[in-house]
């Protein structure tokens, strides 16, 4: 197992160097750098002036060497400045990704239960009414986008329109004074909700398909109750499946960050990618790509840690 | 009737299970499908019935109508199941989960697919007990142990701890035994609980289930398709054909006295010791089964009997007419029929002269590694699959390759055909070698030349292409004429010679049955004129009634080309019905080779000894040498030293010391033409007495 882990680190690392030397090579091309110097100094300069501004903060080196550059601060901890806040980029950087740890957490928190749930009730009596009624309900929360459930549930909840009023539209003073029910409500089921329905879906195909096993008959003509049947034969089967899509669904679910976080005014790390992004900040973004290709990698590997210990048929090969 | 059959059973011996006028249906979106009708069974305590029939007859839904899991589609539609006197018919979903696995147990085909891969061993096992017997938990265990020292599993606790996929087949359906038992049930269904496995393997388990029977007094539904294995196992038989009982009797009654066209027919068609195709040959049953919703009125079997006649058999249901108090049969017409009548004698070809040599292969070795790590390397395993394997094939001549799985008969197959290369060794194909070269290297004239008749009829044909476009396809891959039209003119000459209608050419696979299906292979086969052809067990996935007529065609064309055939085949019976050559192969060895009665006939090489005894043979006239191996058979990855059979043998403690476990035996040539893998003495060899012997011709 050490090896095993030992050898997926390494090539974790690979994959991660390989993939910041892309994004470090596409926002050093020449017409980003251009316009870079051209905010940094002002947009009416000439070309010539371009030139000597990229040589004078060594922009005009070969990109191999910045890149190596870049890397040697990046293993000291040093992520370069963030232009857009005048900062160095850790500083900006590490809190506002906890704050979408937070609501990362609060999301799985609310989630992952409820869509195993629907998913196994639904799953457990394939073609069954209450099937199609679950099965129904996932496909509609999952073919509902966040940016569309967003507004709904603030129209609905936070919005006088309708009078509820019961939880905050904005998220901004969870981020600042730590989540409430209030504050915090709707930015988490407007993800939650979305990813509930495609995790369900796939934990109803899942178990619908295993209770169709010959071991599940096994188990049937043994004598064992129905209930029975489903908490101790079929559900460890069942969750071996949608397991890896659950993992898959934290990188994923960075996507529908950066649209909640902003309907929601929560100032976290999609909100932090968006300003990067905007501003053409290169050192944020290529923290932040780390960052990103960091929880990709660290999912799958929990994904595959997890896959083996559901499946007894798979054993690491170290 | 049914009725008074079934009444004199009982009045016989009360029976456990009493199954009487029994219909099941199966409700599609459009019909009701009659499953089975009418069917009548009694069990007596300590019983063993077989069930007998091809697939689709029924007889596995009478099984699981007993256990009363029918699916959400299946419905028992009349009749009466009652076991211990109670009616099961009826019972509630409560009271069956107390019967299910306490008192009626059930044994399954396939033995991974049955056992929870999540769960391990133990906790399977104790769940029975805890259900049923309200056990503790160190009870339930201390019982799991016990039924597993019972089925003869070494080292228990390790067993116990195991998850499934962690044990051999073998090792496997031993635990659905043991969990079968583990409430000792009145009764037992076992429903082809040896199919998934090999020949050497199901002795052992059928062993096993006789001795527990014995032990146990447990009942038996024994369902299978294999008439053989039957006989050695259960006390009476069953007959089914298209959802009914067509015969039933004590076995040794039926077998020697059957009183129905199906079952004669049955007899007819499965290759017996005495059946040769030149003297004797094979009699298949004409046509094929009957779909449900397309059963005939009267008989079932009325369309493909030879004893029809037109007004009497079709004019009304068939009822079961008593032969003796214990004997019945659903045939009107028996009193009438000779059945001590040979069969209608036809014009059996004699065995075609054999030619030149066409293939040799010499000293073929086939390593695969498994476990390597392309990106970051690994230990990698080297799996021997083929291991020195040198022989000659001769023009029209029939070569049978015989072993279980992991033989290493597969691997062969492939690398002749070119989809695999030779690790090291030749093989030529006239005066070409082709043992280094790939298929995709090899040129049109090579292809065509060797050609393969595959297992599975179903997989092998593209459900999307019609049957003439397919062949047609092939034609053209072998660059055969020169226009489309003249590859359609061979396209129908070639459904010809499979006997299929040409209209056939415009069908889709999915309307073609099983055998019409292989006959497509067959044809796709012989397309491009071949010199050589692989047929890797071209019948085992057919029903029995179809398997003589396919193999009979498949036989015929190759004598009228004076094709060479390799006939890859684990079922003996047929091997020795038309094989000219056999060479046995076990762990990647050929361990034996010689004309087809050298291998048949002592000497033998113990691996093939204990496979000749292995076979259940269908014949009461039968008497075989009881020789059953211990274990499985080791992975190729991890091969035995000295010889590979020498952790199974039975012969080993007649080689002095240690001998097989140290050395590789040599070649010996025991007479012209036949050679044995083995260390044992000559003065052994000569004393070996024939496994299968014929005891006069039975009652």
């Amino acid at each position: 197992m050490l090896a095993f882990l030992l050898k997926r680190l390494g090539v974790m690392v690979l994959t991660a160097l390989c993939l910041t030397l892309v994004v470090f090579a596409l926002v050093n091309l020449k017409p980003n750098l251009v316009k870079l110097a051209k905010e940094q100094t002002g947009s009416r300069i000439t070309e010539q002036q371009v030139e000597v501004w990229l040589d004078q903060n060594g922009f005009n080196r070969p990109l191999g060497v910045r890149y190596a550059e870049w890397l040697g601060n990046v293993v000291r901890g040093d992520f370069g400045h963030s232009t857009r806040f005048n900062a160095p980029v850790s500083e900006v950087l590490w809190p506002r990704l906890w704050l979408t740890a937070i609501l990362m957490f609060w999301v799985m928190v609310v989630m992952i239960p409820a869509a195993l749930l629907l998913g196994i009730l639904a799953g457990m009596r394939e073609g069954s009414a209450q099937d199609r009624a679950l099965s129904t309900v996932a496909i509609a929360t999952t073919s509902t986008p966040e940016y569309v459930s967003g507004v709904v549930l603030t129209v609905i909840f936070a919005s006088q329109m309708v009078g509820l009023q019961w939880f905050s539209g904005s998220a901004t003073k969870a981020a600042e004074e730590g989540p409430t029910l209030y504050t915090f409500a709707l930015p988490v089921l407007t993800i939650a909700i979305y990813g509930t329905g495609y995790i369900a879906r796939m934990t109803r195909a899942s178990m619908a398909e295993v209770m169709t096993q010959q071991y599940i008959r096994t188990a049937r003509l043994k004598g064992v109750s129905f209930r029975m049947i489903v908490l101790r034969h079929a559900l460890r089967n069942a969750l071996i499946a949608p397991f890896t899509v659950i993992m898959l669904q934290f990188p994923w679910l960075l996507t529908g960050v950066v649209i909640v976080e902003s309907l929601f005014n929560y100032r976290g790390f999609g909100w932090l990618l968006i300003e990067g992004a905007a501003n053409n900040d290169i050192d944020l973004l290529l923290a932040c790509s780390i960052v990103a290709v960091m929880i990709v990698l660290v999912t799958q590997l929990i994904s595959d840690i997890g896959y083996v210990y559901l499946n007894p048929r798979i054993r690491v090969a170290a | 009737m049914s009725a008074s059959v079934n009444s004199i059973a009982t009045s016989v011996d009360e029976p456990l299970l009493a199954i009487e006028d029994l219909s099941i249906s199966f409700s599609t979106r459009v019909v009701e499908i009659p499953a089975v009708m009418s069917f009548s069974a009694t069990i007596a305590p300590g019983e063993a019935l077989g069930l007998v029939g091809e697939s689709g007859c029924g007889k596995s839904t009478v099984a699981l109508a007993i256990m009363r899991d029918l699916g959400k589609t299946g419905r028992i539609t009349g009749g009466s199941i009652r076991f211990k006197g109670r009616e099961l018919t009826n019972m509630s979903e409560a009271e069956l989960r107390r019967i299910r696995g306490s008192e009626i147990a059930m044994i399954y085909q396939e033995p991974m697919a049955s056992l929870n891969p999540a769960m391990k061993i133990a906790r399977q096992l104790m769940e029975v007990p805890m259900i049923h017997a309200g056990a503790s938990a160190a009870h339930a265990y201390a019982q799991a142990l016990r039924v597993v020292e019972a089925v003869r599993l070494p080292d228990p606790k390790r067993i116990l701890a195991s998850y499934p996929h962690q044990l051999s087949g073998g090792q496997q359906q031993r635990i659905v035994i043991a969990m079968a038992l583990m409430s000792k049930p009145a009764l037992l269904i076992l429903d082809e609980p040896t199919t998934a496995l090999d020949v050497t393997v199901e002795a052992g388990i059928v062993q096993l289930v006789k001795d527990l029977g014995r032990e146990f007094g447990t009942s038996m539904l024994f369902i299978s398709h294999n008439l053989g294995l039957v006989l050695e196992t259960c006390d009476r038989i069953c007959v089914m054909y298209s959802g009914e009982a067509v015969e039933t009797g004590p076995i040794v009654e039926v077998f020697d006295e059957m009183r129905h066209p199906y079952t004669q027919g049955l007899f007819r068609s499965i290759p017996l010791p005495g059946t040769d195709k030149a003297l004797r040959p094979l009699v298949a049953i004409p046509g094929n089964f009957p779909l449900p919703y397309e059963r005939p009125p009267g008989c079932n079997f009325g369309p493909r009997c030879s004893y029809f006649v037109a007004g009497r058999c079709d004019a009304a249901d068939i009822p079961m007419a008593p032969v003796s108090p214990t004997h019945a049969t659903r045939c009107i017409r028996w009193p009438e029929i000779d059945w001590a009548a040979p069969p209608p004698a036809k014009a059996g070809g004699a065995r075609a002269p054999i030619g030149d040599v066409v293939l040799s292969v010499d000293n073929l070795r086939k390593y695969y590694e498994v476990g390597a790590n392309a990106l970051v390397g690994g230990d990698a395993r080297v799996v021997k699959a083929n291991e020195s394997v040198s022989f000659e094939a001769r023009e029209a001549e029939t070569l049978a390759i015989v072993g279980e799985s992991g033989c290493g008969k597969s691997t062969l197959a492939k690398v002749l055909l070119g989809l695999e290369t030779a690790t090291a060794g030749e093989i030529r194909l006239g005066n070409q070698e082709i043992g280094q070269r790939a298929i995709e290297r090899r040129d049109t004239r090579t292809v065509a030349s060797i050609q393969m008749v595959f297992q599975n009829p179903f997989d092998t044909l593209n459900p999307s292409h019609s049957i003439g476009g397919q062949i047609v396809r092939v034609l053209e891959k072998f660059r055969f004429g020169a226009s489309q039209a003249e590859r359609e003119a061979r396209m129908l000459e070639l459904l010809d010679l499979v006997k299929l209608p040409r209209a056939f050419a415009r069908r889709m696979p999915r309307q073609l049955s099983g055998g019409q299906k292989q006959r497509i292979g067959i044809a796709r086969a012989f397309a491009g004129a071949p010199k050589v052809v692989v047929a890797d067990e071209p019948v085992s996935a057919l029903d029995v009634s179809v398997q003589a007529a396919v193999t009979e065609l498949l036989t015929d064309i190759q004598r009228d080309k004076r094709t060479t055939m390799l006939f890859i085949s684990h079922d003996l019976g047929i091997v020795r019905y038309l094989a000219d050559r056999v060479m046995v192969m076990y762990l990647g060895h050929v361990v034996e080779i010689g004309a087809c009665d050298q291998v048949f006939e002592p000497p033998y090489h113990p691996y093939t000894e204990a496979l000749l005894s292995a076979v259940p043979i269908a014949d009461t006239s039968i008497e075989k040498e009881e020789i059953l191996l211990e274990g499985d058979i080791p992975s190729a990855v991890d091969p035995p030293p000295g010889c590979p059979f020498q952790t199974r043998c039975p012969r080993k403690r007649q080689v002095p010391g240690d001998l097989c476990e140290r050395e590789l035996p040599p070649f010996v040539e025991l007479a012209p033409g036949h050679k044995v893998k083995c260390h044992l003495s000559a003065e052994v060899f000569a004393s070996m007495q024939p496994v299968i012997r014929l005891v006069g011709t039975g009652a």
